[in-house]
């Protein structure tokens, strides 16, 4: 029940322009009057980074399930399999890992947080954190555990350290009775985490 | 430029090195012995850029597979779990 009132959430606006948005503001307007860059160009930049998410990396998922020539490519050359599909992660050197009924692949970045963004979005606030960075790398059967995942010992549990350059995609096992789905409903049973590995796809149930 | 210096399957240890200043190898990971997973290709030297130098000469950069027993004694999961890691070529050193 609610016998007082809230005060109304201030708008944006109600407060002073913080000093970043300022600069920012101030910056933008120069560089276009400037002729340095145009609105264009500003919004098509605007749009590729709001593209960024799961929905990529699911949509090279669903695909490598589909289609063998593709798997294929994918596991050759990720990076030149994410630009067959129109994505365009220029700066990501790509790794997929097949996840299979004898190896469970999981990602972690022990030194910051290395994550494949233009596939996968911003990383979630989970995978940043110093629990998982540490826990995964030592005892990665707990944590996955932790998630809802166990698997049975004569699976190897390949946990991944992205240390360095390379940035790494997850291909979780095909969900069962999903024979026939196009591309489409099989994108949907793709989840960020599950191209992370902490858990399998979704099932068929599930959707 | 020279060849990288490793192939798939060569026996490697990760240097036991603890120098000053930015580096991308993992405490955890080092002076042990694993296997080299995959070679990656040559990449600007992170030492160095985190100065804001160039990097260059580019470094080559592998993928080390280690077994999770080696790393952590006490290591509760399968036998057969491991760990994969990225360490360029000057933290790694031929084991014979």
């Amino acid at each position: 029940m609610h016998d007082h009132t809230h005060p109304n959430q201030p708008d944006e606006e109600d407060g002073p322009f913080t000093e970043y948005r300022l600069l920012e503001v101030a910056l933008r307007e120069l560089l276009i009057e400037k002729d340095v860059i145009t609105q264009a160009e500003l919004h098509k930049t605007y749009r590729m980074m709001d593209d960024r998410g799961p929905h990529n990396g699911a949509r090279m998922v669903a695909k490598a399930w589909s289609d063998p020539a593709y798997l294929d490519l994918m596991r050759r050359d990720a990076t030149a399999a994410a630009k067959s599909i129109g994505l365009e992660p220029t700066w990501l050197n790509l790794i997929a890992l097949e996840n299979t009924d004898a190896v469970h692949n999981v990602v972690v970045c022990t030194l910051c947080s290395c994550y494949p963004w233009p596939l996968l979005g911003l990383p979630p606030d989970w995978y940043k954190s110093r629990a998982y960075r540490s826990d995964v790398v030592q005892n990665p059967r707990k944590v996955l555990a932790e998630f809802g995942t166990t698997l049975p010992e004569t699976v190897e549990v390949r946990v991944h350290d992205s240390s360095a350059d390379m940035r790494y995609l997850v291909v979780p096992k095909r969900p069962e009775r999903t024979e026939g789905w196009s591309e489409e409903q099989l994108a949907e049973l793709v989840t960020r985490d599950s191209m992370i590995g902490v858990v399998p796809a979704l099932a068929k149930e599930d959707l | 430029m020279t060849d990288p210096m490793l192939s798939v399957g060569d026996k490697v240890r990760i240097r036991d090195a603890y120098p000053i200043g930015h580096c991308r190898t993992p405490f955890y990971t080092r002076g042990l012995t694993g296997e080299i997973e995959r070679y990656c290709g040559r990449f600007a030297n992170p030492e160095e850029l985190a100065y804001r130098r160039d990097g260059q000469p580019a470094v080559p950069l592998y993928r080390v597979r280690l077994p999770m027993q080696k790393i952590w004694p006490d290591y509760t999961g399968a036998p057969l779990d491991t760990l994969e890691v990225e360490i360029f070529e000057h933290w790694l050193e031929p084991e014979d």
